[in-house]
């Protein structure tokens, strides 16, 4: 059995978030340094505040200041920060109850051992020195020995409200595409193309997914197919794609390999983008050190005859 | 014991557009939510579960949004389920809802749907940088697009039914006050000199890519009788699936696609859809897709569907009007269009359709896919309640 391969995948994205006008409120004012729950029909007030009543489903808007200090309701220490958290040092997950709020907010607070934190200390927020209106402007809590502190009379009106932010978010991955894939791919590097014969309907799947879909029994039988084949059916890709270093039109094709169950998709070239028809025969043309085939090109033959790539469009 | 008779008592939408800046994504499900309740005259204490479906989660990037959105819809202490199958997810999280009071689980269902792509980008979304694979090579519209060319090749349909296609949808829109697209000034020309993205496919012949929702709520025969408008009334159902990619599949008229209708028309006793339905929604976010369907959902023999089209007969005022609200090509907020598919044909047969109604509308088909042609979900409305 072939190695198996493995690679890393980050999938990262810039995610926008419109606000609305409860997160709008709540977000700008951290920007000001001020809390901003909300009231509920019940008369109880939430921090971090909802659209919505949690109870009655009801809309609500009335924005209340709670103070920027408040008691720790439970705890976990965090040993090992990992990139992107709040603190860089070790530190306590806490849920803070805010004073003049009903719920906790979850946030982190800076000690310097787990021996100094428990549930019932009291704490403050430590502002962040920049502030661009989102939830890490609070930069921690700090244990706090103090009264409580006064809000400081806000009305939760700001000037120049944030209405929207940048939520980036990233996902690391062990990507590894398994035993038939890496066996495709490793002949892939010789310029070959393997696929596997399904034992129930004979059909050769190209690129090989270790079971055939239909049948839904494994497959294992390795049959190469090409090099050359057939364009099945294409379109002519008149837009650029990002991160696609191809000029533009470009034909992008169904392709058929010979002895090949079903079309793989392939750019055509060598040959005018107008000139491009269905049944055309192609052959892969490789560059150095790529994967997989750079393009196909005509090999000069005489086009396939409909009926004969007609269900593997 | 036969099933419960299932009706649709309230619709909601909200208007589509490009970008909903003002509101979170709960307040835009909120807000369908909302015009449905308000349609069917009910609380969120009349509700007795909630059934809500979008796109991949990646599309906005919220884990789960479900759960950040039980206290919009009203669903603390109550069931609430979400749905996911791609494109078609608006239809099938219909489906699900009805399957709940049919089975009479419950009594009264809320369903929303919703997408705010504004928020975020399919595009990226669905094309992630899988290592050891060669990077896809064209949008969307590129991944389609070759199988438009083999409906044409197979059908010898001209290549302007396109744009027939999109020249009608985009004028049934100017009728409708919650659709995307209002091109006040669109005109044939306009839409066959538009720029070719992925020959044979042109720009106005593409969806959009929307913010909006949509949402319904659905109930039994006791709920029914107590609607302040008529309900619409569910006479048929179903999903089916097939892979993306298999040896054998016919991306034209998918197997999946044909099963699924023919399934929902034996639960209505349909056997002649062309006759016997009235209007249908489906699901076309390139406008070669109705004649497609046309002939994958039966109401053409395979490589007519491009006549009916070319004769008019989809048009608003034809005999089988197709996409009277404008349809995806007019509006895309992805996870809601198929809801919005099975609202419109329910709005059409309650009469509420509003500018876009069609005269006398008794049974309609609201249609939805999604993936590469791989989720299919339907449902068969009437104005009367299914004969039992």
């Amino acid at each position: 059995m072939p190695e198996v391969l493995r690679a890393p995948l980050v999938v990262e994205f810039p995610f926008t978030r419109s606000l609305g006008p409860v997160q709008s409120a709540f977000l700008t004012g951290l920007r000001e340094r001020v809390v901003l729950g909300v009231r509920t029909t019940d008369g109880r007030v939430l921090v971090p505040p909802v659209e919505y009543d949690p109870v009655t489903a009801d809309e609500l808007r009335d924005l209340v200041e709670v103070a920027p200090t408040g008691t720790v309701t439970t705890w976990a220490w965090n040993p090992h920060p990992r990139p992107g958290q709040p603190l860089a040092t070790p530190f306590a997950w806490v849920l803070v109850r805010l004073d003049g709020a009903d719920t906790s907010l979850l946030h982190v607070l800076d000690a310097p051992g787990p021996d100094s934190v428990r549930t019932g200390m009291r704490v403050r927020v430590r502002w962040a020195a920049t502030r661009t209106g989102a939830i890490t402007d609070i930069a921690c809590f700090d244990p706090y020995g103090g009264a409580p502190a006064q809000p400081s009379g806000s009305t939760g009106e700001f000037a120049d409200p944030v209405t929207g932010i940048v939520t980036p978010a990233r996902l690391d991955y062990t990507y590894t595409p398994g035993r038939a894939q890496s066996a495709y791919l490793d002949a892939l590097a010789e310029h070959r193309t393997v696929g596997e014969r399904c034992p129930q309907c004979r059909k050769v799947y190209v690129p090989p997914r270790g079971a055939c879909p239909t049948c839904g029994v494994a497959t294992t039988e390795q049959v190469e197919v090409g090099p050359r084949g057939t364009v099945t059916t294409f379109c002519i890709v008149n837009i650029k794609a990002r991160n696609l270093d191809i000029e533009v039109p470009y034909v992008y094709a169904h392709i058929a390999l010979d002895g090949a169950g079903l079309a793989l998709h392939g750019r055509i070239a060598g040959i005018p983008y107008d000139q491009v028809r269905m049944g055309l025969r192609v052959e892969p043309v490789w560059t150095e050190g790529a994967r997989h085939p750079d393009h196909y090109r005509p090999t000069g033959e005489p086009d396939a005859d409909y009926d004969t790539y007609r269900e593997l469009l | 014991m036969s099933k419960e008779p299932v009706a649709v008592v309230g619709i909601g939408q909200t208007k589509h557009v490009a970008a909903r800046r003002d509101v979170s994504i709960a307040g835009l499900v909120r807000e369908a939510a909302r015009r449905a309740l308000d349609d069917a005259e009910l609380t969120w204490a009349d509700i007795d579960a909630v059934v809500i479906g979008k796109a991949p989660d990646f599309f906005e990037g919220v884990m789960m949004p479900e759960l950040y959105l039980a206290d919009a819809l009203g669903a603390v202490g109550k069931p609430l389920l979400r749905v996911h199958t791609a494109g078609s997810v608006g239809g099938s999280t219909a489906l699900v809802a009805a399957g709940l009071i049919a089975a009479r689980v419950h009594g009264t269902v809320l369903t929303c749907a919703f997408e705010k792509q504004s928020e975020s980008n399919a595009m990226w979304g669905l094309s992630l940088p899988i290592p050891f694979q060669q990077p896809l090579l064209a949008g969307a519209g590129g991944f389609f697009a070759p199988h438009v060319r083999a409906y044409m090749r197979r059908s010898g349909a001209p290549d302007t039914i396109g744009s027939l296609v999109a020249y009608k949808d985009r004028r049934n829109a100017l009728k409708n006050p919650f659709a995307h697209l209002h091109e006040h000034d669109i005109t044939l020309e306009k839409v066959q000199s538009s720029p070719m993205l992925w020959d044979p496919i042109r720009y106005s012949e593409t969806c959009p890519s929307s913010d909006g929702a949509c949402a319904m709520v659905l109930t039994d025969r006791a709920g029914a009788a107590r609607a302040p408008r008529p309900p619409a009334w569910m006479h048929g159902g179903a999903m089916r699936s097939e892979p993306t990619l298999f040896a054998g599949k016919d991306a034209v008229s998918p197997r999946a696609g044909k099963d699924c209708a023919a399934d929902v028309y034996r639960q209505a006793r349909i056997t002649d859809p062309r006759r016997e339905i009235d209007a249908v929604e489906m699901y076309v976010p390139f406008s070669w897709y109705e004649p497609m369907w046309l002939e994958n959902l039966g109401f053409a023999d395979e490589g007519e569907g491009w006549k009916l089209t070319e004769a008019g007969v989809t048009e608003l005022d034809g005999d089988l009007p197709v996409n009277m609200s404008g349809g995806v090509l007019s509006s895309n907020p992805i996870g809601a269009s198929g809801m919005i598919r099975f609202a419109e044909a329910a709005l059409q047969v309650r009469g509420q359709a509003g500018e876009h109604q069609v005269e006398g509308v008794r049974r309609a088909l609201g249609h939805a896919y999604g993936g590469g042609s791989q989720f299919f979900a339907m449902w068969l409305v009437g104005a009367e309640p299914p004969s039992t």
